[in-house]
This record gives structure tokens, sequence and C-alpha cells, in this order.
């Protein structure tokens, strides 16, 4: 808590633009997110969504503003600390995004070797997210052989395993059906209940009231308003 | 590290087609650099017994007086580039080519009178023996009024000179090539990896993988791929070498000549040039494929 009683901010974002030479995708974006909050953000089709997700993790700079994640200006990041900046986070994609090459027990433990841990380790918290995912009999099947909704599962466990302070989940249920989803989004929240902090960026309405949490609305690049839905999960 | 020897090993395996070109491409290259390096090596081991040997041969005129020679001895000892000077006779020259000729002794039972004039052979220091210092030297000897002619194989030395001179050049520029040509061969083969590893190379990135992460197990594999193509490639020429010194042996038997392998030296320098090779395509592979997508920046 801050001084006046505010939750200490995990993200914060001050007047961000990101333009894409004359369009507009984001403007003038300024926006508080606390420690162990449920964020959506949602909009229709080229809101932003996306974009705002991506800056964040340094998918890509902002045009103008400042961004901090975690006390780190991301406007004054030099190049080879972007990748400790990415270990704070845990991103979950609509596409999934697991190698297709890969066992689900490589995918995962991906994460945990580029943070440079040890063999042992590794071992544990792999066979440990897995576990807690409901994919631990899978766990030497390739991506490919699996449906939707277990591959997103092995990209929620991949974007457990390292620990991270923060997932961005973009679109995570966009192409899973109505069970397949539920269970990403009681992952997602298992994840928040630990005390970690979620923001998920979707366009489903349904999803939003069946979950409960604040929402940021994005229209046409432009914050619209900062809303609660269903159980307030902050 | 040994995930980084894991991941190396398991591209290798995974790509082995294009692995398996790429290694027989720097074997085949080590292979035919080397061979020129060991020709080369055991050519100047023939020339040099030769150079050892090399002397000026200085014929004086019929009429020069006996009592001319040791002057003439004592001033051709003192020129520049003479490491010693021996009289022979007109008569001990003609011994010595009844002795040379012995097999043909009728060629030279009819001789009336000696036909040859006296001489002085000279024989010059190592450091002198280039063409050029011996023409120099030869110069000085036709000077001197006593001395008809002066016989040193010029031609032979300077086209002995030349053929060594362009050995040289053309391995330089053999080495080149292949040098080049393994590079381009291995950076190839890389770039093809990375092109089938780019979408893990983009999720290691955001899952906060660092450069040297991403990088690691591809220079593995450039130094994995140099060092097997060149342990092939030199074994693919021990085994020639041992093939052709057995039979060569045999000819060259009685003769000062001794073929020789290539010195541990030299394998451990071709070997590690090999490696160098593997290095630098993949660096330069690496170099271009994140010069279009920069690691650690933004995606």
């Amino acid at each position: 808590m801050t001084a006046n009683g505010a939750p200490e901010a995990l993200i914060r974002l001050f007047h961000v633009h990101k333009r894409y030479g004359p369009k507009h995708a984001l403007v003038d974006i300024s926006l508080d997110i606390p420690k162990n909050a449920f964020y959506f953000v949602t909009g229709p089709s080229g809101a932003g969504k996306t974009t705002l997700l991506r800056l964040l993790y340094l998918g890509e700079r902002a045009s103008e503003g400042q961004i901090l994640v975690d006390g780190m200006n991301l406007s004054r990041i030099p190049a080879k600390r972007i990748p400790f900046l990415r270990r704070k986070f845990g991103i979950v994609f609509q596409d999934y995004k697991l190698i297709p090459t890969k066992t689900v027990f490589e995918n995962v433990s991906l994460v945990l070797e580029a943070a440079g841990k040890k063999f042992r380790l590794i071992q544990k918290k792999v066979r440990s997210v897995l576990r807690t995912v409901g994919m631990e009999d899978k766990a030497e099947a390739l991506p490919p052989s699996l449906s939707g909704g277990e591959q997103q599962r092995v990209a929620v466990a991949r974007a457990v395993a390292g620990d991270p302070k923060i997932i961005l989940a973009d679109e995570p249920t966009g192409s899973l059906d109505e069970d397949s989803a539920a269970v990403i989004v009681d992952l997602l929240k298992g994840f928040h209940t630990r005390g970690g902090t979620v923001l998920l960026a979707t366009h489903d309405r349904s999803l939003i009231k069946k979950t409960g949490g604040r929402v940021v609305h994005l229209h046409q690049g432009h914050l619209k308003e900062i809303t609660s839905a269903g159980l307030d999960y902050r | 590290m040994m995930r980084f020897y894991r991941r190396a090993f398991q591209d290798i395996i995974g790509n082995r087609f294009v692995n398996t070109l790429t290694v027989i491409t720097i074997a085949l290259s080590v292979l035919i650099v080397s061979a020129f390096v060991l020709f080369f090596i055991n050519t100047a081991e023939l020339i040099d017994p030769w150079k050892q040997g090399a002397r000026i041969m200085v014929y004086l005129h019929d009429q020069v007086p006996q009592e001319r020679i040791e002057p003439l001895l004592r001033q051709i000892s003192g020129m520049y580039g003479v490491d010693h000077a021996t009289f022979i006779s007109r008569q001990e020259g003609l011994e010595r080519l009844k002795k040379s000729m012995k097999r043909q002794p009728s060629l030279l039972e009819n001789l009336k009178a000696n036909p040859l004039p006296d001489a002085f052979e000279i024989r010059m220091i190592p450091e002198s023996q280039s063409e050029a210092a011996m023409e120099v030297l030869a110069n000085g000897l036709e000077a001197l009024p006593e001395i008809a002619e002066v016989e040193y194989g010029q031609q032979w030395i300077g086209r002995i000179s030349s053929i060594v001179g362009l050995f040289r050049l053309g391995g330089y520029a053999l080495g080149a090539l292949f040098f080049a040509a393994s590079v381009f061969i291995v950076a190839n083969t890389v770039r093809l990896v990375l092109y089938s590893r780019r979408q893990e190379v983009e999720i290691m990135r955001l899952v906060g993988a660092t450069d040297g992460f991403i990088k690691a197990p591809f220079y593995l594999e450039g130094l994995i791929l140099g060092a097997a193509g060149g342990t092939l490639g030199l074994g693919g020429l021990l085994a020639a070498f041992l093939f052709a010194s057995t039979s060569l042996d045999q000819s060259l038997a009685g003769t000062l000549l001794k073929l020789r392998f290539l010195p541990l030296s030299t394998v451990a320098l071709v070997l590690a040039g090999s490696m160098v090779v593997g290095w630098l395509g993949c660096y330069l592979s690496l170099r271009q494929f994140l010069g279009q997508t920069p690691l650690s920046e933004p995606l």
C-alpha cells in the first residue's frame, strides 16, 4: 500500500502513445495496475488490446510516454536487460506459441533453462506445474498431438513455470470451446489467488462477466473507462 | 554448458542430411588444402638438398699459366657469396667424366687429347643461393680475363624457383578459396537451421532467454561441424598418404628423399582452422539472421 492507502502499482503507464506511421494504435494511455490484481483489457478488434500488452513486455516500444514495470522504466532499459524484464512476465497467446518439435515437458522447461536454473530444479518444477494444469501424463507428447484446450494448458504451465509476477494473456480463450476456456480462466485465477497479477485481453464479454475483475475498456486506441465486473479480484 | 551441447547435438541430428553434407564439404576442403601443404612440404624436402649443393662451375682459357691458378683461387674464394672454391685440373676433370660415364667407356676411348679445360668448382654459402646472388657472382667471375665460361644452371634455378613460387601462390589461393567456400557452406547450413527454428528463437526471446543462451548452441554446432570435417579430411589424407607412401617409398629407396606426413603442429593448425571455419560460418549467419530480427530488442 502507498502512503495514501492506494494499492502499490506494479505496472504504471503515463501518457503512453503508440503510432504506426500515421495510424494511432494507442492514444494517451495512463493506467496503474496494482500488485495481485486481475485486470481485463477489452474492446473491439483494433482497439489496441494486443498493442498494450506488447508494450509491457517490450514486444514493441512506446512512441511516447513512460511505462514502469516493477520499478523498471521501459523507455530507459538497455537491450541486454530486456530478457530480465521478460522474466517478470508469463505470456499466454491465443495461438499458444508452443514449439511443435519439442515435447510438452521441453516446452515448459525452456523458461527455466533460459533463466539458468539447475537441471534438478527444472525437473521438479516442470512436473509440478504440469500437475497443476492437469497435463502431467502428457509430458512426453508433442504439442500438435494435443487438443487446443490442452495446448493452452501447456502454454499456461509455461507461463507460470518461471514464477513470474505478472501473466499477460492475449485472447487465451479465443480459439477454445467453453469448457476448455473455463479451465484456462480457472488456472489464471489460481495464479492470481497465489499472489500474481493477471492482465487478460479479450473481447468476450460473457467471459468477463463470469470471471469478474477490473475491466479496462479501450476504443480506437483510447482508454474509455475502467469498471468492475462480477467478483472484484483486486 | 551441458544443455548447450545437448541442443547443439539435437540440432545436428535433427538436420542430419544438411549437416552431413556440410561436414563432407569441410572434409573435402581440408583434404585438398592439406594435400597441397603435404605436397609442398615434401617438395621442399626435395629441393632443399639440391639447394645445399648449389654450385658454380668456372672454366678457364687454355693459355692460363699454372702460376696464375693459386692467385685466382684466392681471388675467387674472397668473392661475396662464395663458401669455398676448389681447383679441378683438366686431367682431374677427365677422370671424373670417365668415372661418371663408366657404363659408356667407348665414348671416351678414342679421344686423342683431353678436350676439357681447367676449372674451378665454387660452392656458395646457403644465404647467397638465390638466383639474383648467383647471377651477380657469375657476372663478377666472367669479368676476370682468365675465365672463359661460367656455368651455374641459371635456367634450371630460375625454373625451380618460379615453380616453387607458383606452388606457394597456388597453395595460398587454393587455401583461401576453400576457406571461403567452407565458411559460405557452414553459414548456409546454420541459416537453414535458424530459419527452421525461427519460431523457437522467437519463443525463447519471449520467455526471457539472453543472446548468449540463444547463440551458444549454434556456435557449438559450428565448432563441432568444423572439427568433424577437419578430422575426417585429415583422416582421409592420412589414409591416402599411407597408401601412396608404401609404393612410393620403394621407388625412392636409396635416394635422400624420405616422404613424411604433416607435422603435428600443422595437423593441429589445420584442425583449428576448420573449427574457425565452422565458427565463422555460424557467426556470419547469426549476424545476418539477428540483423533482420535483432535479439533482445523488441520483437
